[in-house]
């Protein structure tokens, strides 16, 4: 009797006593969700263009931060290191067309898959032989004082982080609707041999995805190892953009958002109002349930195209 | 048509010489030799399975056969990637209409230029300067191929959201935007009713006509054939059976064992 109160009135008792709490928790949700989305983007960028699910974005997202923080360290001025940084992914988009992608072309897309888990275990280990394995430090001056706007607490770094992503994924939007290159990435993720028949080099896009999801992970990383500092922990943390994809379906830009705002928003409203109940750590394995209930009911996402298959 | 496409048809353009193309043990296409004249209009016939869809893959790069050679331009390869030939003027639409489907009328019929901007990627990344005003130029003519194909109605529509007979349509225009020289059309009339197959009969013969283009294609249909090719190839499991004029190969005897079937007894 006490569980079923503590699961089915208390929370909502309190949530009617006090709103702007609930205003406040649901801010603070949606604004690590944004984080989320930013880690869930890159998945979805390189699984349109060319339909690998790619295991290895979490590395990828530590791999940049600790670039980025290895170059800082070294007493580089933030936008030097961003730079340094930006150029080392995009050599690694190079690299991973050619050892990776070019010898399996046609293969299965689960042999791709295995392929980006090892690519996976390699960066990982290549971090840390180059940049060793402690925890670094990252500030970048992004301010994080609370604030109070209207009456609600909202932290400062998470409205920059907010603000950052926003335009990173409207810099996205514009770029794939309105440039040529664009129009020619949004082709191959439609369809390979069309795309090929119009003389797109498929090769050259998947150079260009990889390098743009590997710039948007390192944004990622930046924006987390501020939060967090920049540690290997951070590739797990990346894999919540799993659920995250999966709510918002794999083909989707603004699935991956989406996703990403209800997953964050969900997992810190069911923490603070439903952890006393359970005992806490719901936040922890909240999304994968809601993931769980997804791939039962509605297994393409909410944005996702329609699994539809000939017999 | 008679004697005026005579006088008009020139030295081949493209030569395909005993093609050989097997997958495993099944063999698609057996010592196939072809020839596609410039400014003709050359029909590809023959049953469900006959290798038609395999040679056109073979002519742009799509499969590369086991044996044989193809000399476009004058310019023989063996292996050649499907950009390649896009580059040297290959155009195509396939069987199952394959367009860009969340994709804009007008930005599907725009991916047809992208060989052509000179601009390299990084310019036209930041969308400004020269590379926004070449766009602009091409805008203007993919617009010319919209307005011959009749399509401004849904130029702003999705392409996944029309019906069969205009994505057709709307794959013309996008092979057309390329300019090529060599336009590959995979069963341009599957499943339109009887005025659809008419107005692309028009376009074909139009794009014939006015652009010079050369134009190979598959189709089912024989009076569509019949009133559009200037000459017919008929395969049957995998080899050629016959070629020539529309006229001789209709009374092929060859070509009426093979679509009616014989007894083997």
């Amino acid at each position: 009797m006490e569980f079923l109160d503590a699961v089915f009135v208390t929370p909502f008792a309190s949530m009617w006593d006090n709103p702007e709490f609930l205003l406040e928790v649901l801010i603070g949700g949606l604004l690590t969700g944004v984080m989320y989305s930013l880690v869930a983007l890159g998945f979805v960028l390189i699984y349109k263009a060319s339909g690998v699910f790619n295991f290895a974005q979490g590395t990828m997202v530590l791999f940049a931060a600790l670039t980025f923080v290895g170059m800082l360290e070294k007493g580089m001025p933030v936008w030097a290191a961003f730079l340094v940084a930006a150029t080392v992914m995009t050599a690694m988009a190079f690299a991973i067309e050619w050892v990776v992608l070019r010898p399996l072309v046609n293969q299965e897309q689960i042999i791709l898959f295995m392929a980006t888990i090892g690519l996976t275990f390699f960066l990982d280990g290549f971090g840390q032989l180059v940049w060793g394995g402690d925890v670094h430090p990252l500030d970048i001056g992004i301010p994080k004082d609370p604030l109070i706007i209207g009456g609600v607490l909202v932290n400062e770094f998470d409205l920059v982080a907010a603000a950052v992503c926003g335009s990173l994924v409207a810099a996205l939007a514009v770029f794939f609707q309105k440039t040529a290159v664009g129009r020619a990435l949004r082709a191959v993720a439609d369809d390979h041999q069309a795309a090929l028949s119009v003389g797109i080099p498929l090769k050259t896009i998947w150079v260009i995805v990889w390098a743009v999801a590997g710039v948007v992970g390192l944004v990622a990383g930046i924006l987390w190892g501020s939060n967090l500092g920049v540690q290997f922990s951070i590739a797990l943390v990346a894999l919540k953009a799993l659920p995250v994809l999966i709510l918002g379906g794999f083909t989707s830009v603004p699935g991956a958002i989406v996703g990403g705002l209800i997953v964050g928003a969900g997992e810190k409203v069911a923490e603070v109002f439903w952890g006393p109940a359970t005992g806490g750590a719901i936040e922890d394995w909240f999304a994968y349930g809601l993931a769980l209930v997804f791939l039962l009911f509605r297994p393409q996402g909410l944005f996702g195209e329609r699994i539809i298959e000939r017999v | 048509m008679g004697t005026l496409a005579e006088r008009r048809i020139g030295p081949p353009l493209l030569k395909a010489e005993q093609i050989s193309l097997a997958f495993g043990g099944v063999r698609a296409l057996s010592d196939v030799s072809l020839e596609i004249r410039e400014h003709e209009i050359l029909a590809i016939i023959g049953p469900n399975g006959a290798g038609k869809t395999s040679m056109l893959n073979v002519i742009n790069g799509f499969y590369h056969p086991q044996r044989g050679t193809i000399t476009f331009k004058g310019e023989t390869r063996r292996r050649m990637r499907p950009h390649q030939a896009a580059e040297t003027g290959i155009a195509r639409t396939f069987q199952n209409v394959a367009l860009f489907r969340g994709m804009t009328t007008l930005d599907n019929v725009m991916t047809g230029r992208l060989l052509r901007m000179r601009r390299n990627f990084l310019w036209q990344a930041l969308h400004w300067g020269p590379a926004l005003k070449e766009e602009l130029e091409h805008r203007s003519f993919v617009e010319r191929i919209i307005d011959f194909l009749e399509i401004q109605a849904i130029r702003k529509v999705p392409v996944g959201q029309l019906p069969y007979g205009l994505q057709k349509r709307v794959e013309l225009g996008r092979a057309l935007a390329m300019e090529p020289t060599l336009l590959l059309l995979d069963e341009p009339m599957a499943g339109m009713n009887v005025e659809e197959k008419e107005d692309m009969s028009r376009f074909i013969l139009d794009v014939n006509d006015e652009f010079g283009t050369t134009i190979a294609l598959i189709e089912h249909d024989m009076s569509v054939v019949m009133d559009l090719s200037d000459r017919v190839v008929v395969l049957d499991y995998g080899r050629k059976i016959a070629d020539g004029p529309p006229d001789s190969v209709r009374r092929n005897q060859d070509v009426i064992d093979a679509y009616l079937g014989v007894s083997h007894d």
